[in-house]
C-alpha cells in the first residue's frame, strides 16, 4: 500500500500538470458556465449537464485512459524493476488518472454552480447525485480502458477496442433495448428493462438521474415501476453497488492479467 | 551468486528461452551475447520479474525470486531504452525513485557528478535529449549501491566521453565486489568489460565461459571475429563443445 | 321581500344576543333580516334557510357539522352568508353534504367565510346570479371516495367566484352544466382530484387563476366557448395528471396562461377551432399533446422552452396550425436578422412518436441513441407529421 500512495503522489502531480488534464477541467467549466449563461435555471443545467456527461465522461475516460497507460509503459517498466509490486504500481496508477480525472470533472463542474451561489436544497441532491454519477462511470470507464490497455499491446488495436466499447454501452446497447421493447410489447416489460438498465453503466446512471429529476411521471406505469424500484433506498443502493461493481469488475480483470504480463 | 535452472519462456508459439541453466558468479561481469532475438532481453526480463518465465527456477543468493519483488531492492537495473514520465523535471524523477526506496541516505551520486547532469536539474525529461536520459538511467542504476546490476546495452546512444566514465564506473564497482550482467553490440566493449561471456543463440546457451577462452577456441583475434564465427558456423561450436 | 327591506332588523346570536341558537334565530327571521353571531361554537347539526336574510359572523363564530351534518342548506334568494367558519361536515356516501349548499338560489352570495373539514365546500345546485367570493377552503381529503368537492355547481349559470383559496379537497373547482359564469383570481392548490374539473359548461371565463399542485391538474370536458386567461397551471406532476386536459373543447380561446412543471401542458382529444395563443410553457413534460382527432386548432405567439417535448401526436397526419411561437429547442438561424427564423421548426420529435406507441421506451429518454435518432429525423423527417411545423420559428422569447 506504501507503494501505491508513493506512485499516486507522483500520478497526481505529473498528470495535474498536463495540458490535457487541464483542457479536461477547462471543458467542464465552460460547458457548465455556458448552460448557466444560455439556459439558466439550476435543474435546465443539470439536465443538460446530464446528456453532456453521459456521452463524453465514458468517451474521455476510455480513451484517455488506454492512451494513458500505452504512454506510460516506459514508466511502468521503471517501476517494475523498483523494488515495489506489480498490484502496487497498478493501483497507484490507476488510482493516479481515476482520480485526477474525477477531480477535473467534479472541479470544472461544480465551480459554476459554487459561483452562481444559490443552489436550491432540491437541486443540491441532485447536482450530488450528477457528481456521483460522473465520478462512477470515470472509475468504471478507466478501468475498462485499463483492462484493454494491458491485454492489446497494440495501440492502435487498444483505441479501437475502447471506441468499440463506447459504442456499445452508449449507443448499441439503447437500440438493443429498443428492439426488445418492440418485439415483447405485448408483455410486462419492466422488470427485464430494469435488469438490462443494470447490465449497462451508462444507462444505469441515466435513469438513476432520471428519476431523481421525477421523470417517471411521464412515464405513466413504467415510470411508476420504475419509480418504485430506483426511488427507495433500497434501489438507489443497488444502483451505486452496481455502478460501483462495473468498476471493481473491470479493475480486477486488467489487475490479473497486468500482474501475469510480461514486459 | 544468481543461478537459473531449466528456464524455459514461451511467447505464444515462439519458443524464446529453452531450458536455460546459468549461473552468474558474484563480483563479475558476466556478458551475455548473442543475435538479435537470440533471447537476451527475456532472460534479463526474467531475472528482474518483467518476464514471467513458463517454468524454471531462478534463485539470488540461494533464495527464490519467481513472482516476488522485495528482491529488486538488490538490483539495478539500465533498460535499453530509458523513457520516463514526461511532465517530471530531472529533480522530481530522482525524488521519486529515492522515495520508492524509503529515502536511504548512502546513495551514489558519481555517476551524476560524472556526466555533470546538475545542470538539467530542473529540466523537464521530455526536453532531455536521447543520451541525457541514457545518462539519467545510468545514475539511477547505481544510485543505490545495488549489489547486483543488469545494464541492457549501457553505453548506446552515449558519446564516447560518457560511455567510457560508465564503463569505468562498472569496472570499479565491480573491484568493489558488485556482481554485473550486461548486455551490448558492441564487442571490444565486452572484451574490455567483462571476464564472463553468455552467448546466446535461438533460446540456447550456446557458450558459457571465459572471454579469453572463447577468443582461443575459435581461433579468432578478438571477441568480435570469435562470436562472428559462432554465429556463422556450427562445427567449431560442437568442437567446442566437447572440449 | 320588498316588504321585509322596511323592517329589517338584526338578530342577534350567542354572547348578549337575544338568541341562544342559530335554529331560533333563522326560525324567527323575516325576509331581509341579518342574523349577527357571536364567537363561539355552534352545534346544531342541519340548518335551513327558507328567506332572503343575511346570516354572518362577529368574531370567531363557528358552525360545526360534528363530522355527522350537512350544516346549513339555503333553499332561498337574496341571501347572504358572510364571515362565518364552517367545521366537519358529516362524511357521506350517498348524498352530497356540505358546508352550504345553495338550492334554485338566485342573487345570493357567500362571502369571505372559512371551511374546514368540509366534505363539500361550496354547492350550488340549479342556481343563478350568485356570488362567492373571498372564502377559504381547507379539507384533509385523502381518498378520493370520501373526499368532496371545494366548490361544487350543478346546472348553474351566471355565478361569480372569485378569490378564493380550495386546497385538499376532491376537485376545488367542479361545474356540470354551467353557463355564463366567470371565474377569477382563485388558488385551487394541493387538491385530490382536478384543480378545476367541468363539463357541459359553456360560455364561462376563467381569468386570473392558479392551479397548481393537483394531483391529476385541470380536466375540461364536452364544453365550447370557454375564455381562459392569464392563469398559471402549475406543478402538475403526475402519471395522469395535466396542466389541462381539454377534451371536446370547441370555440375557445386560451391565451395569456403559464403552463410550468406540469407533466402535460396542454393535453388535447377531440378538441377544435380554439385558439391557443401567447402562453407560456415552461419545463413541462409534454408541453402540448395533441391527438389526431383535434382539428383545426391555432397554437401562436405561445413560447415553449425547456419541455423534454414540445408537441407530441399519435398521427402522421396534422390538422392544426403551429405558427410564430418561441422554441427555446429550435437551432435555426435568422440571416436576415428580421427575428423570425428561416427555417421551419419540427417541434415533434420521432422519439415522442415512438412512446406514443411503446411507452416503455420512455426508459431511453435522454440516451445518446436517442438524441441521434432524432437528429437524423429532423434532417429527413419519414415518420414525424410533416406538415406539423412552425414556418415563422422566432428567434426571441416572446413577451
Amino acid at each position: 500500500m506504501d507503494g501505491t500512495a508513493k506512485i499516486l503522489k507522483y500520478e497526481f502531480h505529473n498528470i495535474l500538470r498536463s495540458k490535457w488534464m487541464i483542457g479536461y477541467a477547462i471543458f467542464f467549466l465552460v460547458i457548465t458556465d455556458g448552460l448557466f449563461r444560455f439556459v439558466g435555471t439550476d435543474a435546465k443545467v443539470i439536465l443538460s449537464l446530464m446528456n453532456i456527461i453521459l456521452a463524453v465522461i465514458p468517451l474521455a475516460s476510455i480513451i484517455f485512459g488506454a492512451m494513458y497507460v500505452y504512454h506510460s509503459r516506459e514508466f511502468i517498466e521503471l517501476l517494475l524493476s523498483q523494488p515495489i509490486g506489480r498490484k502496487n504500481i497498478y493501483w497507484g496508477i490507476y488510482c493516479g488518472l481515476s482520480l485526477t480525472l474525477s477531480a477535473g470533472f467534479v472541479a470544472g463542474t461544480g465551480l459554476p454552480f459554487l459561483l452562481e451561489g444559490v443552489i436550491d436544497a432540491e437541486y443540491l441532491s441532485a447536482l450530488m447525485l450528477l457528481l456521483t454519477a460522473g465520478v462512477l462511470l470515470t472509475w468504471i470507464f478507466t478501468a475498462l480502458a485499463f483492462w484493454i490497455a494491458v491485454r492489446y499491446e497494440d495501440k492502435v488495436k487498444g483505441i479501437g477496442a475502447a471506441m468499440l466499447i463506447w459504442m456499445f454501452f452508449t449507443v448499441v446497447y439503447d437500440g438493443f433495448i429498443l428492439l426488445v421493447i418492440y418485439w415483447f410489447d405485448d408483455y410486462p416489460l419492466e422488470p427485464a428493462i430494469i435488469g438490462m438498465s443494470l447490465a449497462n453503466p451508462v444507462d444505469l446512471a441515466r435513469v438513476m438521474l432520471l428519476l431523481k429529476f421525477n421523470v417517471s411521471a411521464m412515464m405513466g406505469y413504467t415510470g411508476a415501476v420504475f419509480h418504485q424500484f430506483f426511488s427507495a433506498s433500497t434501489g438507489l443502493g443497488v444502483s451505486l453497488s452496481v455502478l460501483i461493481l462495473w468498476a471493481v469488475t473491470p479493475f480486477l480483470l486488467g489487475l490479473r492479467y497486468f500482474q501475469k504480463k510480461d514486459f | 551468486m544468481i543461478r537459473i535452472q531449466s528456464l524455459e519462456k514461451h511467447y505464444q508459439k515462439l519458443h524464446v528461452l529453452k531450458s536455460i541453466n546459468l549461473s552468474v558468479e558474484p563480483s563479475k561481469i558476466t556478458a551475455i551475447v548473442g543475435p538479435n532475438s537470440a533471447g537476451k532481453s527475456t532472460l534479463i526480463k526474467s531475472i528482474l520479474g518483467l518476464v514471467f518465465p513458463d517454468r524454471g527456477d531462478i534463485s539470488i543468493n540461494g533464495e527464490r525470486v519467481n513472482g516476488r519483488w522485495d528482491y529488486r531492492r538488490k538490483i539495478g537495473y539500465m533498460p535499453q531504452l530509458a523513457r520516463f514520465p514526461e511532465n517530471l523535471t530531472l529533480k522530481e524523477l530522482l525524488a521519486l525513485v529515492r522515495d520508492l526506496r524509503h529515502h536511504p541516505d548512502d546513495t551514489d551520486m558519481e555517476l551524476f557528478e560524472v556526466f555533470n547532469l546538475g545542470k538539467e536539474w530542473d529540466k523537464p525529461i521530455r526536453t532531455l535529449s536521447g543520451g541525457t536520459r541514457q545518462k539519467v538511467s545510468a545514475v539511477i542504476a547505481f544510485l543505490f549501491r545495488p549489489s547486483i546490476l543488469i545494464l541492457d546495452e549501457p553505453t548506446a546512444g552515449l558519446d564516447p566521453i560518457a560511455s567510457s566514465n560508465l564503463k569505468d564506473k562498472i569496472l570499479k564497482e565491480r573491484d568493489l565486489g558488485k556482481t554485473f550482467i550486461l548486455t551490448s553490440h558492441i564487442m571490444s566493449e565486452l572484451e574490455e568489460l567483462s571476464e564472463h561471456i553468455v552467448f546466446l543463440l535461438e533460446g540456447k546457451i550456446f557458450f558459457e565461459g571465459l572471454t579469453d577462452e572463447l577468443v582461443r577456441y575459435t581461433g579468432e583475434r578478438n571477441l568480435e571475429r570469435a562470436i562472428a564465427t559462432l554465429m556463422k558456423g556450427r562445427p567449431v561450436w560442437t568442437e567446442l563443445q566437447k572440449s | 321581500m320588498y316588504a321585509g327591506v322596511a323592517s329589517a332588523k338584526d338578530l342577534i346570536v350567542g354572547k348578549g344576543g337575544e338568541f341562544s341558537t342559530i335554529r331560533s334565530a333563522i326560525e324567527s327571521a323575516q325576509d331581509g333580516d341579518r342574523i349577527i353571531i357571536k364567537s363561539g361554537v355552534y352545534r346544531e347539526g342541519a340548518l335551513e334557510i327558507h328567506r332572503s336574510i343575511t346570516l354572518t359572523g362577529e368574531g370567531k363564530a363557528v358552525l360545526d357539522g360534528e363530522n355527522k351534518f350537512q350544516i346549513l342548506t339555503v333553499k332561498a334568494s337574496g341571501v347572504t352568508i358572510s364571515n362565518l367558519t364552517f367545521e366537519n361536515v358529516g362524511v357521506s356516501y350517498v348524498q352530497d353534504n356540505a358546508a352550504i349548499k345553495l338550492i334554485e338560489s338566485y342573487n345570493s352570495a357567500v362571502i369571505d367565510n372559512r371551511f374546514r373539514n368540509a366534505f363539500f365546500g361550496i354547492y350550488l345546485s340549479k342556481s343563478g346570479f350568485c356570488t362567492i367570493r373571498g372564502n377559504d377552503l381547507i379539507a384533509a381529503a385523502e381518498k378520493e371516495a370520501s373526499s368532496g368537492n371545494g366548490i361544487h355547481l350543478w346546472n348553474c349559470h351566471d355565478i361569480t367566484i372569485e378569490n378564493n383559496s380550495i386546497q385538499h379537497h376532491r376537485d376545488g373547482i367542479y361545474f356540470e352544466f354551467v353557463k355564463r359564469s366567470t371565474i377569477t383570481g382563485n388558488h385551487s392548490i394541493g387538491n385530490l382530484r382536478y384543480g378545476l374539473h367541468f363539463m357541459f359548461s359553456d360560455t364561462c371565463v376563467y381569468e386570473d387563476n392558479i392551479f397548481k399542485n393537483n394531483s391529476a391538474g385541470v380536466a375540461v370536458m364536452y364544453t365550447k366557448k370557454i375564455t381562459m386567461k392569464r392563469n398559471r397551471f402549475e406543478d402538475n406532476w403526475g402519471a395522469a395528471s395535466y396542466g389541462v386536459l381539454l377534451k371536446d373543447i370547441t370555440g375557445s380561446d386560451i391565451a395569456g396562461n403559464a403552463f410550468v412543471n406540469n407533466t402535460v401542458g396542454i393535453h388535447a382529444e377531440g378538441t377544435s377551432r380554439n385558439r391557443i395563443a401567447g402562453n407560456e410553457f415552461l419545463n413541462n413534460g409534454w408541453a402540448v399533446r395533441i391527438m389526431a382527432n383535434s382539428t383545426d386548432n391555432v397554437f401562436s405567439q405561445n413560447n415553449f422552452i425547456g419541455n423534454a417535448f414540445d408537441v407530441a401526436t399519435n398521427s402522421r397526419q396534422n390538422y392544426n396550425v403551429f405558427d410564430s411561437n418561441y422554441w427555446s429547442a429550435y437551432d435555426g438561424y435568422d440571416l436576415n436578422r428580421d427575428g423570425v427564423g428561416d427555417v421551419p421548426f419540427r417541434p415533434v420529435r420521432l422519439f415522442s412518436l415512438l412512446i406514443e406507441q411503446y411507452p416503455t421506451a420512455l426508459i431511453l429518454l435522454r440516451s445518446f441513441l436517442i438524441d441521434l435518432i432524432d437528429a437524423a429525423e429532423s434532417v429527413i423527417p419519414a415518420l414525424t407529421p410533416e406538415t406539423l411545423a412552425d414556418a415563422n420559428p422566432r428567434m426571441r422569447r416572446l413577451p
